[in-house]
């Protein structure tokens, strides 16, 4: 018997999925991973499949739950504490998000730009004015999302040097020691701030969370503390991965990048092809609460799931010519954001941010390169969310 | 034909609204409602497109 491919593997190129996992690409819809701890679960990577399985309620995303699959030691907190949103299903589940669309709708990320923009133009002038070069991770692609996801939520810009770093921990440890007290640090940082916002209440999400819900009894206090962090995390992160890949990966194809640059219009769509492309949130993770029927396979109650969106989102079935990047194309229907009931809340900020960032930056410096060879750049282990780690940028 | 939203399922992801503009739109807020007099889809092309972006499945469009 052959062995089976662990999950998940570095990838060698920073926007392909890992070539290693060549042989679940060529293996159908499903086939079986290994995790860290030995345990074998389904990974999924088809299109089709991937949307059937996502809206399905016997697919659970309760990490409480014993048989949830976890992917590193450092994640294993997640069966002690409740994550909400993320970790929950309906009913739980739609009551906590109907809390929070109002504020993520198309209409209030519309009235963010102007704010969007403001920030960009001024770290783009900060910039210009110190290089070149540059290194656009501390410089722009981490700044932009964490200080929008600052204004959106009141919390104190000032303090970003300490919940990125804490942030960055939870996400990658390495060890699980190092990211379980990161949690702690940010979780206390958070409550402080919280009870601090009780007394003398700002303009932010979550002073509003606190008048409308905290003080009505809608939410716990530890509740509030924990979506505050999952807000504040994903918020920044995230998108910060994308703005830095998405740079590197048009700085690699200059034929596109040259095709964008003739049409900002094109901007959206480009937008959507990087999302797809890039898939940086490649795994997510879900446990069968009942026996489920799926292209010929049955997935048992108990059993692991894990969606791996890069492979997905190449499924040839679904998009012609799916490993090349192609910002003309449609790359609608990708599921580099989820799909089902959590499909990413913060969506249409992340498109908005990325739009920005990336038209500004390239409008505003047209001889932007990178500044050392490709293959030196570091990026991000694949346990993670996927990115650059630096990125040394010349013009 | 004639499309509905469940709207206690519409999670706001605004898919709707960026594959159909013509037809779908968010209220105050952010849940996405047909837009008055265009509940026959107006004849718009995307609005199939739209139904197939909703991550949660919420809009049913019925042939009269
Ligand atoms: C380009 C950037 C982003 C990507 C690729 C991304 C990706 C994702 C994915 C794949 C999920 C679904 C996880 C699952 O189904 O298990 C998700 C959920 C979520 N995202 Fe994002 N995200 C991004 C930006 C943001 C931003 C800016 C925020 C702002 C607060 C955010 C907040 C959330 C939240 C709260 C959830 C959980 C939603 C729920 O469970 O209902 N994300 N994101
Ligand atoms: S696509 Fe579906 S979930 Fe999203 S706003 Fe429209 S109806 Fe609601």
């Amino acid at each position: 018997m052959t062995e089976t491919l662990s999950f998940p593997q570095d990838r060698s190129c920073p926007y392909h999925p890992p070539t290693s996992y060549a042989p679940l690409r060529a293996s159908g819809p499903l086939s079986h991973v290994a995790l860290y701890d030995g345990r074998t679960i389904w990974a999924v990577t088809g299109h089709a499949e991937a949307r059937a399985l996502l809206i399905d309620q016997r697919l659970s995303s309760d990490r409480q739950n014993p048989a949830f699959p976890i992917p590193q030691a450092r994640f294993e907190v997640a069966r002690r504490l409740r994550t909400p949103l993320l970790g929950v299903d309906d009913p739980e589940h739609n009551t906590q998000r109907r809390m929070l669309i109002p504020s993520f709708s198309l209409k209030r990320t519309a009235a963010l730009r102007p704010e969007i923009q403001r920030i960009v133009d001024e770290l783009l002038d900060r910039m210009l004015a110190q290089g070149p070069p540059a290194e656009l991770v501390t410089a722009f692609a981490l700044p932009v999302p964490s200080m929008v996801i600052c204004s959106l939520l009141g919390v104190p810009y000032a303090d970003h040097e300490f919940f990125e770093e804490r942030s960055r921990r939870i996400l990658r440890g390495p060890t699980a020691e190092e990211s379980e007290e990161a949690r702690l640090a940010l979780d206390e940082y958070l409550a402080d701030l919280i009870a601090r916002k009780e007394k003398d209440p700002g303009e932010g999400l979550l002073d509003e969370l606190i008048a409308e819900r905290l003080a009505t009894g809608a939410l716990e206090r530890e509740e509030l503390v924990r979506l505050a962090m999952i807000l504040l995390v994903a918020g920044h992160e995230t998108t910060a991965n994308m703005i830095s890949l998405g740079t590197f990966t048009l700085l690699e194809h200059p034929d596109q990048l040259a095709q964008l640059r003739a049409d900002e219009s094109l901007m959206p769509t480009a937008v959507e092809e990087l999302l797809r492309f890039l898939s940086i949130a490649d795994g997510m993770l879900r446990v069968a609460t009942d026996d489920i029927e799926i292209a010929g396979r049955t997935i048992r109650a108990g059993d692991g799931v894990v969606f791996s969106t890069s492979l997905i989102n190449r499924d040839e079935a679904a998009y012609p010519a799916p490993d090349e990047l192609d910002v003309g194309r449609s790359a609608r229907h990708h599921l580099a954001f989820g799909f089902g009931i959590h499909q990413c809340l913060g969506q249409n900020l992340a498109r908005a941010e990325m739009e920005i960032a990336l038209r500004s930056l390239f409008r505003r410096i047209p001889g932007l390169r990178l500044a050392v060879p490709a293959a030196e750049i570091p990026f991000k282990p694949g346990d993670t969310l996927q990115g650059m780690i630096e990125l040394p940028l010349a013009w | 034909m004639r499309i509905t939203i469940n709207t206690g399922v519409c999670i706001g992801s605004g898919q709707c609204v960026l594959n159909a503009p013509s037809v779908f739109t968010q209220d105050d807020d952010g849940f996405s409602v047909v837009r008055p007099g265009r509940e026959d889809g107006a004849g718009d092309p995307m609005v199939r497109e739209a139904a197939r972006a909703c991550p949660v499945q919420a809009i049913e469009i019925t042939e009269d």
